[in-house]
């Protein structure tokens, strides 16, 4: 509607004002570094970006990613006449609620009433919106200010259109809930009454734009019960009641006119390929229209399908029976040592080499000279299995060619890379792809990899533009995911005569989300290293960590919290053992290991990673490691007598600038049974912009964790994963969760940096729960899952 | 032709006999609100009530259902049960991604129409068939404690109304 102010334009917001065009300039250079490393993932690019920008001045945080972030509100606003406010949210929303809190931030500098707030998705168009590539634990880290400048700049755009009307200066005009106040006289006019004047005036200028103070929140840093709910009691959280009820839209529930239902044969092993195939019986079956054979990728394939054989039909059971009746013969040659690729044996190869020196990460010390003076030490290998994301929602797609355009609806953590690499594949200039997102059933990771609307696209294509929707089964899921890597950490620690910890040793075995992107990539990568190991707080004298050869034979790729899951689980199953070597408590111990409060600078430890956040507001901040120890162990009773079979474990682990310990309170019966009786959580992320968002994402974090450490695996064989579906791949249910899980938040203050939330919580449980059960009953877990391990 | 009843609407369908019910459900009926999460029955996210019953529409063939009723998630609102659990699940934010509580609901209407009082050991049995990967069954038993506590009336009266979309 003409009328609205800031109209959603993106003619306006591309040539809008002078400000606006400092942020593209600033975007412009940052542009042309990363021409050449398209397709890689932000993470690895931010990991890169250190040597090259080092010339240049330092970005970081939201200013680094590609894109930017952008604060225009023409961008993300606009107000109807009748009040209804429509606000724009850019980022991916998977479960960790980003619809809920982008639009509630924006809405409380705005001075919107949230009943008559209503929260649109957002296409993939980075150049207008900012970086939308939702992973890293990054939304509201990197947005919180900015979008707090656009609320903020409407509001002052309002109150000027009010002082305009009333003939008044501005300073005798403030926003209220919804409306704007004139001061002395105690006027009021409505966001909707002021709208179309709003509209005609200049987005003023980012330095004149006044943020309210905390104290002037309303929605920010609320609990629920603090919500000022209307007469009709609107649920707070976005999409609410449209998921209960089944309206909400995923990937496969959008069909357009004439749309085919795809499912694809996938090779068995990464870089296998079709060597011919029977498709007679495929295309006898009632509804099946069509077999299309898929390129086969060549390695390393980055986010390029598989390749395999496409069956289309009328429907998806035409489609998935069409599939189970084609014959395949594969080609492993292409595949290489992958096709030979047995996880069981590179276990063992890790083994091997963990025990020779690997390529030094950090070294700081005389580690040669605590080892030779050591009175006693601790030498170890954990072990941390392949895992698939496995989100609920099966990844899904569709794809519609038009003269020179083409239109996708789809759920991707990266909708822009989805957008660039369909164009790409299709010869179409970018900004003529629409990529509509709906919400994603789940991503943990795995969708932000786009390969199946790059699946959906050649199938449209090779089907003349007609619409073809991409289905994914649990089985392709498993068979034909990007895996979380296969971990195998060997820690030696050296005591000295008086019992301290004088050296430490780690020497860190795990294939790279690189191999997926660089030929001969056998080492990890800075972003992998700091991940937990270049960041490692402790304060020992003499501190070695190293980085062994692991070469990828399957697709791996991120998962939640991605490589600190390894490397905390290790440290910190570690440090208990040391503990209890020493004779000591495991959490005096600990905080002895982190020594006297103080900021590290990153730098100084090797880490130019840091999450891509400035060193100097995002140091290693042990009162912040201790603040959460104290927390979670208080809230635990730790130190308190436990009854037979039964302990108390604790871990912590700080990532994506957020910081985070666990106690897992458990008992192991007798047959070797586990039952988790509870979980305390303490989190620093700083300021909490949706408390209770953040505390059903530690719960959330927390079940994963437990699943993570008991029974969740993928193994391979000759190159083929051995898991097929939730009967094989075991992931936590309802009855083997923890009885009670607390929350805790601590340093909830805008006084401190905020951190990511989706993925710190999950590190520190899994070690949480393993140091619990060897608090109940003697045995030390080094391998996970736990499994069967306390049976027999 | 299958006849069926879904939400209370007769559906004559030409689909083979084979067809499992979410796919007629989703494809064929545009009924989305069902979810595809393992076409295994091991996951739950496409539990619909058959003729009242919870079952698992990804492995059952559109065949087992001819002359009976299927009610998904869509018809919830409408059934006192149904509005009673879903309140409970707003006021607990039980939803993270959201893709499997449409079959949370189904099973948890089930289970508190059997049991209006579920114990937590009962809730976790009754429950354990849905696969919730953003783990919020923490959330998902309180608010089937508090939809058992606010629903008694209504649960006791749903008993015995059958269900009208």
């Amino acid at each position: 509607m003409s009328t609205s102010i800031f109209p959603r334009k993106f003619g306006r917001a591309e040539q809008s004002d002078e400000k606006d065009a400092d942020v593209k300039l600033a975007n412009v250079s940052r542009r042309g570094f990363l021409k050449g490393m398209t397709a890689v993932g932000a993470l690895v690019i931010a990991a890169r970006w250190t040597p090259v920008l080092a010339e240049e001045e330092q970005k970081y945080g939201g200013d680094a990613m590609p894109h930017g972030v952008v604060d225009n509100p023409d961008v993300f606003i606009s107000i109807e006449p009748d009040g209804t406010v429509t606000l724009i949210n850019h980022r991916g929303e998977m479960g960790q609620g980003i619809r809920t809190s982008v639009a509630l931030v924006v809405a409380d500098e705005l001075g919107a009433d949230w009943d008559q707030v209503v929260v649109k998705q957002a296409i993939a168009h980075e150049e207008v919106y900012g970086n939308q590539n939702t992973d890293g634990s990054r939304s509201m880290r990197h947005w919180f200010y900015s979008l707090r400048r656009a609320g903020a700049a409407a509001r002052t755009m309002l109150e000027q259109a009010a002082a305009k009307h009333w003939g008044v200066p501005i300073s005798e005009c403030t926003a209220g809930v919804h409306l704007v106040i004139h001061t002395p006289t105690q006027r009021t006019l409505s966001f909707g009454e002021l709208a179309t004047a709003a509209a005609d005036l200049p987005v003023p200028d980012r330095d004149t734009v006044t943020l309210k103070s905390p104290d002037q929140w309303r929605y920010i840093m609320r609990e629920p019960e603090a919500y000022p709910r209307g007469e009709n009691k609107q649920p707070l959280a976005a999409d609410g009641m449209d998921i209960l009820t089944g309206r909400a839209q995923y990937a496969a529930d959008v069909s357009w006119d004439g749309m085919l239902y795809a499912v694809i044969a996938r090779p068995p092993s990464y870089g296998a390929a079709v060597k011919s195939y029977d498709d007679s019986a495929a295309l006898a079956v009632p509804g099946v229209v069509k077999v299309i054979e898929m390129p086969t990728a060549t390695q390393p394939s980055g986010f390029e399908p598989m390749g395999g054989v496409a069956v289309l039909a009328e429907n998806t059971w035409a489609a998935i029976k069409g599939r189970q009746a084609l014959r395949i013969e594969w080609d492993n040659e292409p595949a290489g040592a992958n096709g030979r690729y047995d996880s069981k044996a590179f276990r063992e190869l890790l083994e091997k080499r963990s025990q020779e020196p690997g390529k030094v990460a950090r070294s700081s010390g005389n580690i040669a000279a605590a080892k030779a003076g050591a009175s006693d030490t601790l030498s170890v290998n954990y072990y941390a299995p392949h895992m698939a994301q496995a989100p609920m929602e099966p990844m899904a797609a569709i794809v519609r060619i038009n003269d020179d355009s083409a239109d996708v609806w789809t759920s991707v953590q990266n909708p822009q890379a989805a957008r660039d690499g369909v164009a790409k594949r299709l010869g179409l200039e970018p900004e003529k792809v629409i990529v509509q997102c709906g919400l994603m059933g789940g991503g943990f990771g795995r969708k932000a990899k786009p390969d199946y609307v790059f699946e959906a696209a050649d199938l449209s294509r090779a089907m003349g533009g007609r619409p073809v929707r991409v289905q994914w089964t649990r089985e392709d899921d498993l068979h034909n995911g990007f895996f979380h890597t296969v971990a195998l950490e060997h820690l030696e620690a050296y005591f000295d005569d008086q019992g301290k910890v004088s050296g430490w040793l780690h020497r860190s075995l795990s294939p790279s989300i690189s191999s997926l992107f660089a030929p001969g990539a056998e080492h990890k990568s800075d972003f992998e290293l700091g991940m937990g190991i270049r960041n490692m707080p402790f304060d020992i004298p003499a501190i070695q960590q190293e980085n062994g050869e692991a070469e990828g034979h399957i697709r791996i790729g991120w998962f939640r919290s991605v490589y600190n899951l390894p490397h905390a689980f290790a440290i910190q199953s570690f440090v208990a053992e040391l503990a209890h070597q020493a004779g000591r408590d495991h959490k005096d111990f600990l905080l002895e290991l982190l020594g006297p409060d103080r900021k590290i600078d990153p730098r100084s430890q090797g880490d130019v990673f840091n999450y891509g956040e400035d060193p100097d507001k995002y140091p290693i901040n042990i009162a912040r490691y201790r603040a959460v120890i104290e927390r979670a162990t208080r809230e635990a009773g730790w130190g308190k007598e436990m009854p037979a079979n039964r302990g108390l474990g604790l871990a912590v682990h700080q990532s994506f600038a957020s910081y985070c310990a666990v106690v897992m309170d458990v008992e192991v019966t007798d047959a070797g049974e586990v039952i988790i009786h509870r979980a305390d959580i303490a989190f620093d992320c700083g300021p909490q912009v949706n408390p209770d968002r953040v505390a059903s994402q530690l719960e959330g974090a927390c079940v994963m964790g437990v699943g993570i450490a008991m029974m969740t695996e993928i193994t391979a064989q000759d190159g083929v994963i051995q898991q097929n579906n939730f009967d094989t791949y075991l992931v936590p249910r309802i009855n083997q969760i923890p009885k009670q899980i607390n929350t805790y938040a601590v340093n909830n203050s805008v006084e401190h940096p905020m951190g990511g939330v989706g993925e710190p919580g999950l590190p520190p449980v899994a070690p949480a729960l393993c140091n619990a059960i060897f608090a109940a009953s003697g045995k030390r877990i080094r391998s996970l899952p736990v499994a069967d391990q306390l049976k027999g | 032709m299958i006849e069926v009843t879904v939400n209370g609407k007769r559906q004559s369908l030409d689909v083979p006999a084979d067809t499992p019910i979410l796919w007629v459900l989703r494809d064929t009926l545009k009924l989305t609100g069902t979810r595809f999460g393992c076409g295994l029955a091991m996951c739950g996210a496409c539990t619909v009530h058959l003729n009242g019953s919870p079952i698992r529409s990804c492995m059952t063939p559109i065949s087992q259902a001819e002359g009976k009723q299927i009610t998904t998630i869509e018809a919830m609102e409408n059934d006192p049960v149904g509005q009673a659990v879903q309140e409970a699940w707003m006021d607990e934010a039980v939803a993270q991604c959201g893709y499997c509580q449409g079959g949370q609901v189904m099973s948890a209407v089930s289970l508190l129409k059997n049991n209006p009082s579920p114990s937590d050991e009962q809730i976790d049995n009754g429950m354990s068939g849905n696969i919730c990967r953003c783990g919020t069954y923490p959330r998902i038993r309180k608010a089937i404690k508090r939809a058992s506590r606010k629903g008694s009336a209504a649960i006791d009266e749903s008993l015995f109304t059958e269900v009208k979309a």
